[in-house]
């Protein structure tokens, strides 16, 4: 579980790695945004408080998707016109690292996938088709989304980035594919929906009057 | 970190009354309680979306805010909102109830005339079937049937949702019945959203709320209500072909170990209105065997007459008689509407359970006087014959009790399609209805029900 150590350049707190491979933390003491260089960290920013919301997970929450153990290290806070939702970075039992989305309460867990040119976003259009590991996915959705804040522990870095296109694509049994488009070339992530129950998850943030 | 309050506290633009948002971030819109104004729940100063200025106002018989037990966790009931259908220019209205649960998320429930539905959301559209007359969908390799296809309105709601909602709303929605469960796709433009529903006793949904007092008694049938007595008829069906088995395996028994010897055979003549002279006694023959059936045939040349025989079946050593009458009568000839006939020259019947022994036939036959000429008649006995009639008696007797549940049966699911598109039994309005067949689109429901 002991991933490498390092002190926060803002305030001198020993800040500790889940996941190896993390290339921004937050400070969990003061707010820093802090980057990976080599070994040293540089503080990059500083994060606003996060607006309350109703996820039950948090930062440090375990369980399991399709018998892989999993524990929360990082979350990206994303908002769009109706609303909000979470992307909690897991950091898998063989080191590799996954996304759980939590939308109202709606879970999801997907994964980075290769894929060589993916379309670009101006040829993008609700209700076409792609393949991508042999399975047919229908773009659904184009959302317009910015971040609204990250905590943590993610594996690439946000402090520079603001507004973000994603294309939601399903295929229809379950599994679903998310482009994101804040980078470039633009990356693919393919998942599958899960249920509450199913994840199995301990370390839940605690609901008041629940 | 993060601590998000459950319940946030707001006041609503247009009254001023205190507004709770149970689900914080995730309602889109909500109610207010007070003056049922539809507000923007995402707008912090909760902007007013539609005010409410209807007449008809319905009451959740689950109290919004009440928390019950469903599939192991609990959930708060904080949305309502009643549905209509407008079919033949009657309105249908339903109610449906939002539940939350801050974990496993959203769940719904929905009730018609006292038939309520535990519906969940599902990520797996089914598969449409074509083919065939009526469309069908397959969802986890079962089959749903097509029930209806409408276009519903919102005429009311209250509370919160995790979507965008007022009054005059309106969604093309179709069902599709695979009893107990019933899958529904709304769509709307922007999105295409498909269900689950499980039909649940409204007893279950009183239990699980801990709500007051009894539920009304569901009326008719629902189109996804499961038949109780359904697994019954199976049974019944079953033990049918068990009983009619063995009773076929009887009768080839009986065929196969059934004597059927002749033991007498003789012809006579008599001359009607010769009185009594015409009575005879036979010699005398031997009835061997267990005791079992006697068949008697008798034959007489009547045409356009009848004869009579008074017989008596007399055992030569106890003395015992069995008597008993045939009649004989054939009647023949033709009118305006062809040629026709009545009756027979032969006679069957049978004596039921005749001891072995040594009998003799008395028999005294009668005929119309008129006649002038001999009648010849000719007496057949036939020991231990099998008859097919016992075995056809008690083949009707067992069938009954199934077809009665295939009758019921028939009727249950005739009112069950009596509602849908399909309907098994087409009443008359139907058809007219049918053939006048247009879209609803400009149907407009004034929250009348």
């Amino acid at each position: 579980m002991t991933g490498p150590t390092a002190n926060c350049p803002g305030c001198g707190a020993k800040i500790d790695f889940r996941w190896s491979s993390a290339v921004q933390t937050t400070c969990p003491f003061c707010k820093s945004i802090l980057v990976r260089h080599d070994v040293d960290l540089a503080k990059v920013g500083e994060v606003g408080d996060l607006p309350a919301d109703q996820s039950p997970i948090q930062l440090g929450t375990t369980g399991t998707f399709q018998k892989r153990h999993f524990t929360v290290v990082g979350r990206i806070l994303y908002e769009y016109e109706r609303g909000g939702w979470n992307e909690w970075h897991l950091r898998l039992d063989d080191a590799t690292s996954a996304w759980l989305s939590d939308a109202m309460a709606e879970y999801a867990v997907s994964r980075r996938a290769d894929a060589a040119d993916l379309p670009a976003a101006a040829d993008m259009h609700v209700g076409e088709s792609h393949r991508w590991d042999g399975r047919a996915y229908t773009a659904a959705a184009l959302t317009n989304a910015h971040y609204r804040g990250v905590e943590g522990e993610l594996p690439f870095e946000t402090w520079n980035k603001h507004d973000v296109l994603f294309v939601d694509l399903d295929a229809q049994d379950g599994h679903f594919a998310t482009i994101d488009y804040s980078d470039e070339p633009p990356t693919l992530y393919l998942g599958e929906y899960t249920e509450f129950d199913d994840l199995h998850m301990s370390n839940l943030r605690q609901i008041e009057g629940w | 970190m993060v601590s998000a309050p459950s319940v946030k506290g707001l006041i609503c633009p247009n009254c001023g009354a205190a507004i709770t948002l149970r689900t914080g971030a995730q309602a889109q819109t909500v109610v207010c309680d007070n003056c049922h104004a539809v507000l923007d729940a995402k707008d912090p100063n909760l902007k007013i979306l539609q005010k409410f200025d209807e007449k008809m106002t319905w009451r959740p018989e689950i109290p919004l805010g009440t928390r019950g037990t469903l599939k192991g966790d609990q959930y708060e009931a904080i949305g309502f909102q009643v549905r209509a259908i407008r079919e033949d220019g009657v309105d249908y209205s339903w109610r449906e109830y939002v539940l939350w649960n801050p974990y496993t998320g959203y769940r719904y429930l929905s009730e018609y005339d006292g038939h309520w539905n535990d519906i969940v959301v599902t990520t797996t559209p089914p598969t449409e079937l074509s083919g065939g007359l009526a469309s069908a969908v397959e969802f986890h390799g079962e089959t749903f049937k097509h029930f209806q296809t409408a276009r519903s309105t919102t005429v009311f709601i209250l509370g919160e949702f995790p979507w965008q909602v007022k009054r005059g709303d309106r969604v093309r929605g179709r069902d599709f019945v695979s009893p107990p469960q019933m899958l529904s796709e709304e769509k709307t433009d922007q999105e295409t959203t498909w269900s689950v529903g499980t039909y649940t006793t409204p007893q279950r949904i009183w239990e699980a709320f801990k709500l007051p007092g009894s539920p009304h008694e569901p009326r008719g049938v629902f189109e996804n209500q499961p038949d109780d007595y359904a697994p019954a008829a199976k049974d019944l069906s079953a033990l049918f072909g068990i009983f009619t088995l063995l009773l076929l395996v009887l009768l080839m028994g009986r065929m196969a170990t059934a004597g059927n010897t002749k033991v007498f055979e003789e012809s006579f003549q008599f001359r009607p209105g010769g009185g009594d002279s015409s009575a005879l006694v036979t010699k005398v023959f031997p009835i061997t065997g267990r005791t079992s059936n006697v068949e008697v045939d008798i034959s007489a040349d009547v045409s356009n007459s009848w004869a009579y025989f008074n017989l008596a079946l007399i055992n030569e050593g106890t003395g015992k008689a069995i008597d008993f009458g045939r009649e004989v009568s054939y009647y023949f000839g033709s009118d305006a509407d062809g040629s026709w006939s009545e009756g027979s020259s032969a006679d069957r019947s049978f004596l039921p359970t005749v001891p072995a022994g040594n009998y003799f036939l008395r028999v005294q036959p009668e005929g119309p006087a008129d006649v002038r000429r001999f009648l010849t008649y000719r007496i057949v006995l036939r020991r231990d014959v099998p008859r097919l009639t016992w075995f056809l008696i008690a083949l009707a007797l067992l069938a009954a009790v199934p077809l009665i549940a295939v009758f019921r049966a028939w009727g249950f699911e005739t009112k069950r399609w009596k509602e849908s598109d399909h309907p098994l039994v087409v009443t008359q309005a139907q058809a007219a209805a049918a053939s006048d067949d247009d879209d609803d689109t400009e149907d407009s429901f004034k929250g009348a029900s």
